[in-house]
């Protein structure tokens, strides 16, 4: 077996584990890169199916090129949707930094979905290379009720056995890809042939390397216009992933906060 | 657009193929340089995200603090805050070799639980030690761990050497030292690197500071590392997650922990006992797949509809796992209660769960100088030697064995709170004895019926199952009782050992299993001299509780199990055939209550204490409970 072959394996495993072990499950698809990863693996691990409901936490904001991927694959993939709304900024933390707010409606978002479909798992395409907080996360993280994560005491996880058991009133987010990185992702893409946004591919200069809303994320400058030059781009590049996205860096500690908070 | 070209050019092979991956931890003492080590291997390979280096000294310098490289890894706020590393932080690096993730685990005590998430991953690991500290408690704790979780390449870096003016003398110190106790418990380092992290001595490049070291950089340790491969050289083992039936098929699906499975095998599946061919290997959107091997999650098809549920473990019928309801573990504990003997927990073990309870405590170990202490819990953080029972027969391996089927995490108040290996040393596979392998068999009817009997004995039939420690005093109650029942007119007979063991039983020694098998088949005999009338007197000491209740089963309500009691110095005093004499001097392995575990009976019929009373008075007593349990009106009489 090969490093994307294991990838692969560990990931069916710990989507069966979520499957086997969690009652009301969800998966969350944001039709970004991960995400449509994350559903193959899941058609890898059910034979063909999604067995349970993906859930997008709607912004309204994304762009256009974005909401067509969604019509398109949600059809031909057979997915059960679940559409969350988003809450207007003004509901959200007011002491957070302006493009961070945009963060915190997701989460709000985000509860109000699991509140309406009392979810108890919620299986996210995040990884460990993205981000400093996201690198402390675990493959199975049991979160208290309103969502929160205290990602000072983790209940320890090892040798692929993972924290099942849900206490009352919590749920758990199940990682599948933590331990991807984004060339990995892109290798897999290209192995398997994983439709993806054109958003990534570069026109005129610049491409998107990570989809967030259209008001605070950024494309780089790039000429990768084929899966084989993004490959080729990421080998050699300094800058981290998701520096096109304003709400990490609008202060030294906004994701942590955030994620703190319930956001992915 | 040029640049890009290029490197799409050279890149080519690259993108084809995806680079070998190894996963590192970093451990040792807190405060040892972990974080600085890691943070510093990150920018002198070239690894740092462009501008980081420099944003993390400009906000070294609006907090008035000297830049440190430990805060590279310090993504959160609340480690800098803190000053120790809370969690595990993973991050990416290559050589020209591979490409290396380094799990940075914290050394801090109360952590214990981030460095082992984070150590039992890796492929391999690097030590710290302070060169001007030198070995010191997690040192050590550490690499007793690292055992313990499988990690089984290990290179010891001895940092900030430039404290100890690069002293080759006092380097070659510590490497004894700490050569020494990984000696001690059957570890061997791979390499011993003297650097000084903060200065970037002998991480990426070799040092002009320490011109006496010849052995490889940081780097090339790294690279010298061989990369974990699943074993598929071992047995297979193939735990079931889950039984799929989207459509007409019916699939199987687990990962092979270890082995291979090819389309056509015959397995076996435990602790159920069944037997199937696989017909299929399914997959979705790529190549049907004829076999596959250890670390890949399949789906499989069966030639026949047996039932098989998630938590057993396929194999094939050579080899397979041990079936057993008790093992001895080594175990480390992290919740945040102690384990009690006795208190129901939840074990997982492949993809099992099931209630357990610790039996016994051996020892907590001190992972320091090894010393064993005797305890009566289980604290946070103590490394112990157990006895582990679970509800029901579980299949399993010893970790010496299969490993990733010989190890366990237990559960506690949701949360997984500790994990362990299993050794089944002293412990009989209980394979054989729940295995029935005759089929089409229909129960006999007899027409004379038990009451019948005992109109014409006066009395029951009875199994009466004399349990307890060699020279306990079973053999001599066992005779006195028979002599006196029949002195009263009983139908009474004592099954003994020694005559079982020369015909019946003559082709069994005294393994583990060959025991089990030998009590299994006086049950079967007991049961019938029970059902014929007879009360039966077994003496044997039946260290098992698994094969007492079996015998239990057996003979069902006609079973009284007696526990002869008397403590082990006792019985040693006695020593009637100088067995224990032997068996201290080593002349007998697997010697019950000296090398060899012996389960107390739970809830027995009787308790007669051997080391209190005398034997008039014991007798007495059996004789009492016979007459009261066991007579019976006689006919015409």
């Amino acid at each position: 077996m090969d490093r994307l072959d294991s990838l692969e394996s560990q990931s069916v495993f710990i989507l069966r584990e979520a499957f086997a072990k969690i009652e009301k499950l969800a998966m969350l698809w944001s039709f970004g890169k991960d995400s449509n990863v994350l559903v193959w693996l899941a058609k890898k691990a059910f034979f063909g199916r999604v067995p349970f409901p993906v859930v997008n936490v709607d912004t309204g904001n994304k762009m256009p090129e974005v909401y067509a991927f969604r019509d398109r694959y949600t059809k031909e993939w057979g997915l059960d949707l679940i559409v969350g709304p988003c809450p207007p900024l003004e509901a959200t933390d007011p002491t957070l930094p302006p493009a961070a707010r945009a963060g915190a409606r997701k989460t709000l978002g985000l509860k109000a979905v699991l509140e309406t479909h009392k979810f108890d798992g919620l299986i996210a395409g995040i990884r460990r290379d993205e981000e400093g907080t996201r690198a402390k996360e675990r493959v199975f993280s049991p979160r208290g009720q309103s969502g929160d994560w205290n990602f000072k005491d983790q209940p320890p996880e090892f040798w692929d056995q993972f924290n099942t058991d849900l206490r009352p009133g919590a749920h758990i987010r199940v990682h599948p890809l933590l331990h991807w990185t984004e060339i990995d992702i892109w290798r897999y893409v290209q192995r398997e042939g994983i439709p993806v946004s054109e958003l990534y591919f570069a026109k005129n200069g610049k491409r998107f390397r990570s989809l967030g809303d259209k008001d605070i994320t950024f494309p780089i400058d790039s000429d990768a216009d084929t899966l084989e030059a993004i490959i080729a781009e990421l080998e050699v590049t300094r800058v981290s992933e998701r520096a096109g996205r304003a709400m990490d860096h609008s202060a030294e500690d906004a994701f942590e906060r955030l994620r703190a908070d319930g956001y992915l | 657009m040029s640049s890009i070209a290029a490197q799409r050019l050279d890149t080519a092979e690259a993108t084809r193929t995806a680079r070998e991956l190894a996963r590192i931890v970093v451990v040792g003492h807190v405060d040892h340089g972990k974080s600085t080590l890691v943070g510093r291997l990150f920018h002198d390979t070239g690894s740092l995200p462009e501008g980081k280096f420099e944003a993390l000294k400009a906000t070294s310098e609006k907090r008035g603090m000297p830049f440190e490289w430990a805060f590279l890894m310090d993504a959160l706020q609340a480690e800098r805050d803190q000053g120790i590393t809370i969690d595990t932080a993973q991050i990416w690096f290559k050589t020209k070799k591979r490409d290396y993730v380094i799990i940075d685990a914290p050394g801090h005590k109360e952590f214990l639980k981030n460095m082992i998430s984070g150590a039992a991953s890796a492929d391999a690991a690097l030590l710290l030690i302070d060169a001007a500290e030198g070995v010191r408690e997690q040192s050590r704790r550490h690499g007793y761990l690292l055992h313990l979780l499988g990690v089984r390449q290990i290179a010891v870096l001895v940092n900030k050497m430039d404290l100890i003016g690069n002293d080759q003398a006092k380097f070659d110190e510590i490497v004894a030292t700490y050569r020494d106790y990984l000696a001690s418990i059957g570890v061997t380092a791979s390499h011993f690197v003297p650097i000084a992290a903060r200065n970037g001595d002998n991480l990426v490049t070799r040092s002009s500071v320490m011109p006496w070291y010849q052995g490889p950089t940081v780097v090339e340790a790294l690279d010298d590392f061989q990369p974990f491969a699943p074993s598929a050289t071992h047995s297979l083992r193939l735990p079931i997650q889950d039984v799929y039936k989207f459509d007409e098929r019916r699939i199987l699906v687990g990962r092979i922990e270890a082995g291979r499975l090819a389309v056509g095998d015959t397995l076996l599946f435990s602790p159920s006992n069944k037997t199937a061919r696989v017909r299929t290997i399914e997959t979705w959107s790529a190549p049907a797949l004829s076999e596959a091997e250890a670390g890949r999650a399949v789906g499989f098809t069966l030639d026949e509809q047996i039932f098989v549920e998630r938590g057993e473990i396929a194999s094939h019928e050579t080899d397979a796992p041990v079936e057993t309801d008790v093992f001895r573990a080594r175990l480390f504990w992290l919740g945040r209660q102690p384990l009690e003997v006795g208190r129901e927990v939840k074990l997982k073990l492949g993809t099992l769960d099931v209630p357990v309870w610790v039996q016994s405590i051996e020892a907590v170990i001190d992972t320091g100088d090894l010393s064993r202490r005797a305890v009566a819990r289980i604290e946070r953080n103590d490394v112990a030697e157990v006895v582990i029972r679970t509800k029901r027969l579980v299949a399993l391996d010893s970790f010496a064995h299969n490993p990733q089927t010989g190890r366990f995490v237990i559960v506690d108040d949701y949360d997984i709170a500790g994990g362990g290996i299993i050794s089944m040393e002293g412990y009989p596979d209980q394979r054989h004895s729940v295995t029935r392998k005759a089929t089409n068999l229909v129960h006999a009817e007899y027409e004379i019926d038990r009451a019948a009997r005992a109109r014409r004995n006066g009395h029951h039939g009875a199994v009466l199952w004399f349990t307890g420690l060699s020279g306990a005093g079973k053999s001599t109650l066992a005779n006195e009782l028979e002599k006196r029942l029949f002195a009263r007119g009983f139908q009474v007979y004592v099954l003994d050992g020694d005559n079982v063991r020369n015909g019946l039983n003559a082709d069994l020694g005294f393994s583990p299993e060959d025991r089990a098998e030998n009590i299994r088949r006086v049950s079967e005999v007991a049961a019938l001299f029970a059902s014929a009338g007879v009360v039966c007197i077994t003496a044997f000491i039946s260290p098992y509780r698994a094969d007492r209740e079996r015998a239990r089963g057996a003979a069902g309500a006609d079973f009284h199990e007696f526990y002869i009691k008397a403590d082990l110095e006792t019985c040693e005093k006695r020593d009637p055939k100088g067995l224990y004499a032997k068996a201290r001097a080593g002349q007998i392995p697997q010697f019950t209550g000296i090398s060899a575990p012996y389960e107390a009976p739970e809830a027995p019929e009787l308790v007669i204490d051997t080391s209190e009373h005398d034997i008039e008075a014991c007798v007495d007593r059996l004789v009492g409970y016979v007459i009261d349990k066991l007579a019976a009106v006689k006919a015409g009489g």
